[in-house]
């Protein structure tokens, strides 16, 4: 109980000292572009009304989910594929490292011309498109990196390709999917603000994007803070569930380590 | 007479059927030879020339020195690696692939059980593979993780046991499969010397009531003799058969009286000055040293 009052403690500790140096900074404040944390709290409850949220917060979710999920399964499948196949790696490599080195924002003018700017095709593109690469090479090296002596237990056992790859090759590269997954997503919550910058009306970043133009600078704010609080939110649930599909890997290297 | 049934098999091997020589004998290594041949690396010879044996329900174990290809040989018999000539014979079937009926247990038992699975999900996975209804695999899981000892650990993760434990599941999972051969390459190096004479003690009991027929890799020369029925000592690099050891010791063997007994004693020190002189480089098929000085000039 103690422990888990300091984890607590830890975790909310510097957010509150940074908050209060907000709040205290910024009370006098009669900069516009600045408004008193105070104004922006005031401000919060009236900006994101349930309308809002189902108008805005909730499409622009929506098409996180559909981008990172298209992601993680497309990464998964292609990069298994990849890892298993030497002749295909050496055909992909060269085309996957010039992709990976292209930041995923430029992209978004680009999809645009093809998909359209306010549809939500083009948004969902570019975040499937911007979290693939991680999740992709992270697969590709998970199942490379699996264990020889492994691969000879289910050689030897007969293992069916099927059944190797569902119970060796997949939970064998799960942890390098999950260290990629978790990249993703934090790339996903870039892509879905940026996506919506460039001419949509609906959603997160448009919404932030709208308020800017009119001058509404304290809701501006809000949803900037609003943008964290998802992030915060989303790394939480992430963090659920891997350590429950990685509960095995997670209690062996704590082993291995001697905790 | 050896050289004898040699030729015969030699002969016998120019015939257009590989003829289903002896019922009884089990695992046949004809000629068998392997060369690592990776483009860009050294060549390395790992086996010259192996020819042997083992006959249903025996326990043979093969020991050799360091760097003799101890490993090589086994996962050529276990179907893991292409051979460069000869060919090994399991139950009359030349060995392509990986064979049916034949179950290995690894040196590194950390990573040959899955570490995702319970002990329990690691012995089931091969029979799933066999085809068995769920009630078959709990019954067989049940069994083979009584024989070694290990039921109350089934739900637990491999990680969460000991050395000694795992290679157990290990065990348990080559036995539950049911093979006829059962292939072991040193699985007992890495465990301390007290499991280590617990684990031998399982191999000789559950090979005496399983009928099966074990081939044990190992370099330790007391556990060679303690095991084994016969004992195949091997050469240093490139692999031959230093000698075929006959091991003449009761059955029922204990770990203290069969290690006190006289005749333990000096097949332990026979196999050892064999060990001895294949690590001084003194193998059978060697050309005298005056011989071969004649051969270069």
């Amino acid at each position: 109980m103690t422990r888990f009052l300091k984890a607590a403690g830890y975790a909310v500790g510097l957010p509150a000292i940074l908050l209060t140096a907000w709040w205290f900074g910024s009370a006098s404040s009669t900069d516009p572009f600045w408004p008193p944390l105070s104004t922006i709290i005031e401000t919060f409850p009236t900006t994101w009304t349930w309308d809002r949220i189902v108008a805005d917060v909730f499409p622009s979710l929506a098409r996180l989910g559909i981008g990172f999920g298209i992601a993680v399964v497309l990464g998964i499948v292609l990069g298994t594929a990849i890892g298993l196949s030497p002749t295909l790696r050496a055909l992909s490599e060269p085309v996957l490292e010039f992709f990976r080195a292209v930041p995923p924002p430029v992209l978004v003018p680009i999809i645009a011309l093809f998909a359209g700017y306010t549809g939500w095709l083009g948004k969902i593109i570019t975040i499937a498109l911007g979290c693939l690469w991680p999740i992709l090479l992270n697969t590709v090296e998970g199942v490379r990196g699996l264990e020889p002596v492994l691969g000879d237990t289910a050689r030897s056992y007969h293992l069916s390709r099927w059944r190797r790859l569902v119970f060796v090759v997949l939970p064998g590269a799960s942890p390098r999917i999950f260290t990629g997954a978790r990249q993703a997503l934090s790339i996903g919550v870039i892509l879905m603000v940026i996506s919506e910058l460039f001419g949509a009306n609906r959603g997160l970043g448009a919404a932030i994007v709208q308020f800017q133009r009119s001058f509404a600078i304290p809701q501006m704010w809000t949803g900037v803070i609003l943008l964290g609080l998802i992030g915060v939110l989303l790394a939480a649930v992430f963090k659920v569930v891997e350590n429950r599909m990685l509960a095995w890997y997670l209690g062996q290297r704590q082993i291995e380590r001697g905790e | 007479m050896s050289i004898t049934t040699h030729l015969t098999s030699r002969l016998k091997s120019d015939a257009p059927a590989a003829a289903p020589q002896d019922q009884a004998v089990a695992l046949d290594l004809r000629a068998v030879q392997k060369t690592y041949d990776t483009p860009g690396r050294p060549q390395v010879e790992a086996i010259r020339h192996l020819d042997f044996s083992v006959r249903k329900g025996e326990l043979v174990c093969v020991v050799g020195p360091s760097g003799a290809g101890k490993t090589t040989l086994l996962r050529s018999i276990a179907g893991l690696l292409d051979l460069t000539a000869g060919e090994v014979v399991l139950d009359g079937n030349v060995v392509t692939g990986p064979p049916q009926g034949m179950a290995v247990v690894f040196q590194e038992y950390g990573r040959s059980l899955f570490p995702w699975m319970t002990v329990r999900q690691n012995v089931e996975l091969p029979l799933k593979e066999k085809g068995l209804d769920r009630a078959a695999r709990r019954d067989k899981v049940n069994r083979a993780l009584e024989e070694v000892g290990l039921t109350e650990a089934a739900d637990q993760h491999p990680w969460q046991l000991s050395g000694g434990m795992q290679q157990r599941v290990a065990i348990a999972r080559a036995i539950a499969f049911e093979p006829t051969v059962l292939l072991m390459d040193e699985p007992f190096a890495a465990v301390d010397a007290q499991t280590r004479a617990e684990l031998e003690d399982l191999v000789r009991s559950l090979w005496k009531h399983l009928g099966v027929t074990v081939l044990f890799v190992t370099h330790d020369i007391d556990e060679a003799v303690y095991l084994g029925e016969r004992v195949i000592v091997l050469s240093n690099r490139p692999t031959v058969l230093m000698e075929d050891v006959n091991v003449d010791l009761p059955v029922e063997r204990d770990q203290l009286t069969t290690r006190s007994h006289p005749r333990f004693g000096e097949l332990r020190g026979h196999v050892y000055s064999l060990i001895q002189r294949a690590k001084r480089g003194d193998r059978p098929d060697a050309p005298m040293p005056d011989a071969r000085g004649a051969a270069g000039a």
